[in-house]
């Protein structure tokens, strides 16, 4: 867990909340470009199943996952009430499909507990901290381990 | 702006100079005789000396010295720029880029190749002969000892900044005593009369002074009588001129090299005093405008001074050639008249091309910023067609003023568009410049003697296909100089030039842009391919196949009929690959041939990649657009004409001939089952191996010009899908992959490589 602490050492920092089922995560609110209302996205054929399509954003293709899915949930069902957080996960811009946006948090290091041990790889994989605040749970997850940049597909 | 932007500009302009520089020996090469295109030639070589300088890079500096110097013969018609002599100019031209690339990406220039023609072009100065020699007929004639009066003088700016003293290269002063050239110290009269520009260009006047104090003991004398009341006065305008006399061992070649990053901004005259006065090889006349003329040039000056910043430089392209114009009566007359008129009407129809150039402005934009306006642009279009779409759907009543609104925004958003494309254009110029290096150095690599004819070297298409042709094109004219082309001997015993030519063409056909590269060389020959193919395992030996079909053969993976194996083509990767490039960029190629005479390779390419037309279908309730070039028919089976073969394909009967049927939705996955062919559409394309398949969908929309979008951006590439576009609607539709599709269609898996590649993209571990 020494990768925690050294990549929370700096004080203060705001994080934007949401809500998948009945569980709650949070992502930093840097890495989140804007926030949009659900629409139908064109599938793509041979995708993975979390990998709910592309929408157009102001011109740009933009790929929406579902993070429901793809944190190994069921998948979501998505209906207008369903939120697009559009984020930058390194140099590519991913939409991320939610239940709703719930808060921006404003935490300090110290509400960051480090994740239990649990068995399974994934949760281990993106999960970066728990924070406990209004007796809720939150999960801080980390985007760029959730979508590991790949450049040998480039060639 | 930090020194690495300044020094990126320099090799941006080094670029453009470097362009001027082979275009204008080509132009002499043909035999332009114009003394304005010797001019922009050494400019070019002078200007990426000067900026070399400042940044140091000394191996540019002096070899651009090398051969400015010798170019400077050539300017003062010491030396004739026969074929030999541009061969040899040409060469250094390609060695100049070399070095410059070297500058900026680092790595070195093999420097026997530049040290050989270092020697060559000092030979070229000294007025030897080319080596290999010309006939003694096109050599360099002595100069007539009437003439050389001013020819002898006329040289100047090729000056070495070193102290290096006298340079004897550009100045053999033939038919005249060494008398003059002794070190015995003379005194100079330098008038030097800055223009605006000197100083626009960061020029200080005073600095040069102090250099110029260097040379020797100076006395200076300001002229202050230009000097217009201070309420009329322009900031930016040079007022003082300065007569300076000069008493120095060194020559006037010293002292003009002090103005040497100044000459073309300022008048300068320098004269011997004393006895040696009149002596005709000392008199000045190039860069002198006010000794020679001296009402004029004010006239010019003060003109200049008080317009605008375009029109002075276009009065001071006039005032020089003026200069030049004068210059040239005043050498001929000391020869010919008659001459006289003709170099003058020469150098006028030059000040005319000038001020053309001038008014000709341009900016360097990043192509970010041009690419950002043109996504924005397409995005307006989209937004536009949304717009009307839904004002259609919710107005009743029709007539309304908002639809006539609406189609006027239409039609400006058309033009919009047109016009940021239109942006992205540019003209394929700079890749036929590099061919013709590519065609000079393979030819001498295989003892040929090839000319490249290029045509249509204006006609503009979008950068990126510019950026994607240099390199099929590089391949093609290395194949054509290298097997297309007969050697000399071959070609004088067939009766032919022994001079092969290789034309390279250009035009615009129907909104494509049509690239034609012909040779007169032997033509394909038919037999040996039909051999090889049959070598290769790539045809069985008995088949019977057409003309078209043989010269066709060229192009399949791992042909070449090249009998050894060369450094410069036949590695059995040529014309596969071109045919490759060329569809990537949504291209065709054809090649014709006739045994004898030649071939010519005919490539038709879109003109922007970024639009396509294309025919939007309806897939499972998917919109998928599918390239309107893949399309060869579109029809409607019927019943009769579908065929069951083996387990689960079906042909389609179309005249007599069995097409293979491809349910895009089943390749895709789209769908888990075939649909039935009956209730679809078919479209009949051609891909790339150049078999036919009938792409079964379930229904045609439309057909539209769609904006290109990548996929790869945010994503990753998806088999079957070559890019995807944004329709009326606002929503994304995908580009089919015809090649791809038919590709999968023939058994090669089009999902295992696919799914692969998403699962490392965006999976995790899992």
């Amino acid at each position: 867990m020494s990768y925690v602490v050294k990549n929370l050492a700096q004080g203060s920092r705001e994080l934007i909340a949401f809500r998948i089922g009945d569980q709650e995560f949070c992502v930093n609110i840097m890495s989140v470009r804007e926030i949009r209302g659900w629409t139908k996205a064109t599938g793509l054929p041979h995708s993975p199943s979390y990998v709910m399509g592309v929408i157009n954003l102001r011109g740009a293709v933009l790929p929406i996952v579902d993070l429901s899915a793809r944190l190994g949930m069921r998948r979501a069902e998505p209906s207008p009430r369903h939120v697009i957080i559009v984020s930058q996960v390194k140099k590519r811009i991913v939409g991320l499909l939610v239940e709703a946006v719930s808060d921006i948090l404003t935490v300090t290091d110290d509400n960051i507990q480090p994740v239990p041990e649990v068995s399974s790889e994934l949760e281990k994989q993106y999960a970066r901290g728990i924070l406990a605040i209004d007796k809720r749970m939150i999960c801080l997850i980390e985007l760029d381990s959730l979508f590991p940049d790949t450049e040998s597909e480039a060639a | 702006m930090d020194m690495n932007e300044i020094k990126e500009i320099f090799f941006q302009e080094c670029e453009e100079q470097l362009a001027e520089l082979e275009s204008g020996l080509l132009k002499l090469n043909d035999g332009d005789r114009d003394p304005e295109t010797v001019n922009a030639v050494f400019r070019a070589v002078h200007s990426i000396k000067g900026g070399a300088g400042a940044f140091g890079l000394d191996d540019l500096v002096s070899f651009a010295h090398v051969f400015e110097t010798t170019l400077d013969c050539v300017r003062s018609n010491k030396l004739e720029p026969s074929q030999d002599v541009l061969k040899v100019m040409l060469k250094s031209a390609d060695i100049l880029a070399d070095l410059v690339t070297a500058s900026r990406d680092g790595g070195s220039v093999e420097e026997g190749r530049s040290r050989g023609l270092v020697k060559e072009l000092e030979a070229l100065a000294r007025g030897e002969l080319p080596s290999g020699g010309a006939a003694p007929a096109e050599a360099p004639k002595p100069q007539p000892a009437k003439a050389a009066p001013a020819k002898a003088a006329a040289p100047a700016p090729a000056a070495p900044s070193d102290d290096s003293g006298f340079q004897p290269i550009p100045f053999t002063f033939e038919g005249f005593g060494e008398e003059e050239q002794t070190l015995e110290p003379s005194v100079f009269e330098v008038i030097f009369k800055p223009r605006r520009e000197l100083y626009a260009k960061g020029n200080e006047a005073a600095l040069l002074l102090r250099d110029l104090s260097r040379v020797g003991e100076m006395s200076i004398n300001c002229d202050v009588d230009q000097l217009p009341a201070f309420d009329k006065m322009d900031p930016e305008a040079a007022y003082f001129s300065w007569t300076i006399l000069v008493k120095t061992s060194k020559g006037e070649q010293d002292i003009r090299s002090v103005f040497e990053f100044a000459e073309w901004d300022c008048d300068l005259d320098v004269k011997v005093q004393e006895s040696t006065a009149e002596e005709l090889p000392m008199i000045p006349v190039p860069f002198d405008l006010s000794a020679l003329d001296d009402e004029g040039a004010e006239e010019d000056n003060e003109s200049s001074d008080d317009h605008s910043a375009m029109e002075s430089a276009a009065a001071a392209a006039v005032a020089a050639a003026e200069t030049a114009s004068n210059v040239t009566r005043l050498a001929a007359s000391r020869a010919e008249k008659k001459e006289s008129q003709a170099a003058a009407a020469a150098a006028a129809a030059a000040a005319n091309a000038n001020a053309n150039n001038s008014a000709g402005q341009t900016i360097r934009v990043d192509l970010d910023r041009v690419d950002r306006l043109i996504n924005l642009v397409g995005e307006l279009v989209i937004n536009q067609a949304m717009l009307s779409q839904s004002v259609i759907e919710n107005d009743n009543n029709g007539t309304s003023s908002i639809n006539m609104g609406l189609e006027e925004l239409q039609q400006l958003t058309r033009e919009i568009q047109d016009s940021v494309m239109a942006i992205r254009a540019q003209p394929v110029k700079p890749v036929f410049q590099r061919m013709s290096r590519i065609v000079r150095e393979v030819a001498d690599m295989v003892g040929k003697s090839i000319r490249l004819v290029t045509e249509g070297e204006n006609t503009e298409v979008d950068k990126t296909v510019i950026d994607k042709l240099a390199e099929p094109l590089t391949h093609m004219i290395r194949n054509a100089v290298d097997h297309g082309i007969e050697s000399p001997e071959k070609r004088e015993a067939a009766g032919k030039n022994p001079e092969g030519t290789v034309k390279l063409t250009a035009k615009h056909r129907s909104g494509r842009i049509v690239i034609e590269l012909v040779d007169d060389g032997a033509g394909i020959n038919r037999e040996r391919v039909r051999q090889k193919a049959i070598d290769n395992d790539l045809i069985a030996a008995d088949s019977n196949l057409t003309d078209e079909e043989i010269d066709n053969l060229i192009f399949m993976p791992g042909f070449s009929t090249a009998d050894k194996i060369s450094d410069i083509s036949g590695r059995g990767v040529g014309m596969d690959v071109v045919k490759r490039s060329i569809q990537a960029l949504g291209g065709r190629i054809t090649i014709s041939s006739r045994p004898g005479q030649g071939s010519t390779f005919t490539m038709s390419l879109p003109l922007t990649l970024a639009v396509l037309d294309g025919m939007v279908v309806t897939v499972a309730g998917q919109t998928l657009v599918v390239p309107l070039t893949a399309i060869v028919e579109t029809l409607q089976p019927e019943a009769s004409s579908i065929h069951s073969f083996g387990a689960n394909q079906r042909l389609i009967s179309i005249r007599n001939s069995f097409c293979p049927l491809v349910d895009v939705g089943r390749i895709l996955n789209f769908r888990g089952t075939q649909a039935n062919p009956v209730e679809g559409v078919a479209l009949l394309v051609e891909s790339e191996g150049g078999g036919q398949r009938a792409l079964m969908v379930d229904a045609i929309q439309g057909q539209r010009q769609v904006v290109i979008k990548s996929l790869e951006a945010n994503y990753t590439h998806v088999p079957g899908i070559a890019a995807a576009t944004i329709l009326g609607d606002g929503r994304v539709a995908l580009i089919l992959d015809v090649d791809a599709v038919v590709a999968a269609s023939r058994g090669q898996s089009l999902r295992q490589d696919g799914v692969l590649k998403s699962d490392m993209s965006l999976a995790a571990t899992g």
